[in-house]
């Protein structure tokens, strides 16, 4: 292993601008995806933002019952999707809207009846927000004893779902092109890393050396080389998110599982490369 | 010790670069191959140093079958087998010390042993005054000297030569021949290709080997 250690060494310092220059285009491809990555997640986040005011509004008869709510209430937060139901009053209703629009409150004095219909506010769980499930919940309440109407936003529920769909499949396309050109960009990185040492491969080849001796210290160049350009991306992404989140918008970093996973992938892509560069290699002798 | 039996190699692209194609070489024998370009003779040798394999026929080498050894195994054949090449193929920016401690270190000589080793190889090649030499401050003749150095780094027991003497003038196309029958009377096996024959004849003690477009045309002292 100190063999594999020192050989990998030995060879970053024998060519130590080709290693930098393998590292930077690693860390350009990985750059890339990470800033993908980061206006992706922010999509997400936002889309969820808006996801999570999806409700359905079920308004109660004036004349409604007691029992006849606690009967809608009861069925509603038993139905599959829901993740709770809030009864909100007259009063509520009215105190609400004083306080969200000011030309209510102008005139509230001359109100002399609340017009301000009791109603149930269903709200979803995370996953179930899909058309299919605010529709099905919608309908069903709109045959419980007691309720009025029933008012969900369907169109605006319908457009955010497929707005959700098309920026999942535009991020799918768009991430699997990234992915496969920041593939391209390392794997020929790592390759050209390779090819620069073909020599010194052909002489322990010539000699006798073993394979596994030959391969090691190349794969843990090409991990390493894959891990450094990926932490090199994720700093150099680090900025560019700090400084548009400072002066321009603010934005929600990328999820740690995502850094890990990109550092990962660097590590084992470098690892890969390596092996099937070094594969073409051995097979010339 | 290196045994032909009925080799055919066949390129896809090139065609038959040897047919049917078999002989002896026991140990410590000098051989000749000669023959003209694109006759066979570089062929024979990498068909020895199992970096081809024959198309039909078997090769065995020094105990090893080219039906039974798989690749993974082949470096124990080079072990046994030295190369030496008309162009060198040396390292560059390595000194020639280091070129042969390379090899040493590959094959997996003790750590400590590595230095004095490379020391007495080069010693026995005649080049211990020049192990600080990279190989563009060394002349051809300097350079075939440190690529045989090299090549008896794992102590082989034939040594393969693919027109070593090629590049050089003929001072030094005497050195090296005269270093390769130094290595033949301490009982090492030399398999030269060359297409020569003012050279062959030179050395009239040695076995010769002819082939012409892929056949064994003649041998001087045909094996068992």
């Amino acid at each position: 292993m100190a063999r594999i250690f020192s050989e990998a060494v030995a060879g970053f310092r024998r060519a130590p601008l080709l290693t930098g220059l393998s590292v930077l285009m690693v860390a350009l491809a990985f750059l890339v995806l990470a800033l993908f990555g980061l206006v992706a997640h922010n999509l997400q986040a936002a889309v969820s933002q808006l996801e999570e005011r999806v409700e359905v509004v079920v308004y109660l008869r004036e004349d409604a019952r007691p029992a006849e709510v606690s009967a809608a209430l009861e069925a509603l937060r038993t139905m599959p999707g829901v993740e709770g139901v809030r009864h909100v009053t007259k009063d509520e209703a009215l105190e609400r809207a004083l306080r969200e629009l000011p030309e209510i409150a102008e005139v509230s004095s001359d109100l002399e009846v609340n017009p301000f219909p009791a109603s149930l506010e269903v709200r979803f769980q995370a996953g179930r927000r899909d058309t299919e499930t605010v529709k099905r919940v919608a309908e069903a309440a709109a045959s419980l004893p007691g309720v009025e109407e029933v008012r969900y936003g369907r169109e605006w529920v319908e457009r955010l779902f497929f707005l959700r769909r098309v920026a999942g499949l535009a991020a799918l396309v768009l991430g699997v092109s990234f992915g496969a050109v920041a593939a391209l960009i390392m794997a020929t990185a790592i390759r050209l890393a390779v090819l620069a040492r073909r020599d010194e491969i052909y002489v322990m080849q010539l000699v006798g050396a073993r394979d596994a001796y030959i391969r090691s210290p190349f794969l843990l160049e090409g991990a390493v080389v894959g891990t450094a350009g990926a932490l090199l991306a994720l700093g150099l992404s680090w900025g560019l998110y700090v400084g548009l989140s400072r002066f321009l918008f603010r934005l929600e970093w990328l999820p740690a599982v995502w850094s890990l996973g990109g550092v990962l992938a660097g590590a084992l892509f470098g690892l890969l490369a390596s092996a099937l560069a070094l594969q073409r290699q051995l097979r010339r002798l | 010790m290196i045994r032909f039996l009925e080799v055919t190699k066949i390129f896809p692209r090139a065609g038959a670069a040897l047919e049917e194609v078999s002989f002896y070489i026991p140990k410590g024998e000098f051989v000749f191959l000669t023959g003209h370009s694109g006759s066979g003779k570089t062929t024979t040798l990498k068909l020895i140093h199992m970096a081809e394999r024959p198309t039909r026929g078997e090769v065995r080498v020094t105990g090893f079958s080219s039906l039974k050894t798989p690749r993974r195994d082949v470096w124990k054949v080079r072990r046994r087998v030295g190369f030496v090449f008309q162009d060198f193929r040396l390292l560059p920016g390595r000194t020639a010390l280091e070129n042969v401690a390379f090899a040493l270190e590959v094959t997996g000589a003790p750590k400590g042993e590595i230095r004095p080793r490379a020391q007495r190889l080069l010693a026995q090649v005649g080049l211990a005054a020049k192990a600080g030499a990279s190989p563009e401050e060394l002349s051809g003749g300097e350079q075939q000297r440190v690529a045989i150095a090299r090549a008896l780094a794992s102590d082989p027991l034939v040594l393969l030569a693919d027109e070593p003497t090629g590049n050089l003038d003929e001072r030094a196309t005497r050195g090296i021949m005269d270093l390769f029958w130094e290595l033949h009377a301490r009982g090492m096996g030399v398999v030269m290709a060359t297409h020569d024959l003012d050279l062959v004849r030179q050395y009239p003690k040695a076995r010769v080997m002819e082939l012409a477009q892929g056949r064994l045309v003649y041998d001087s002292r045909p094996g068992e």
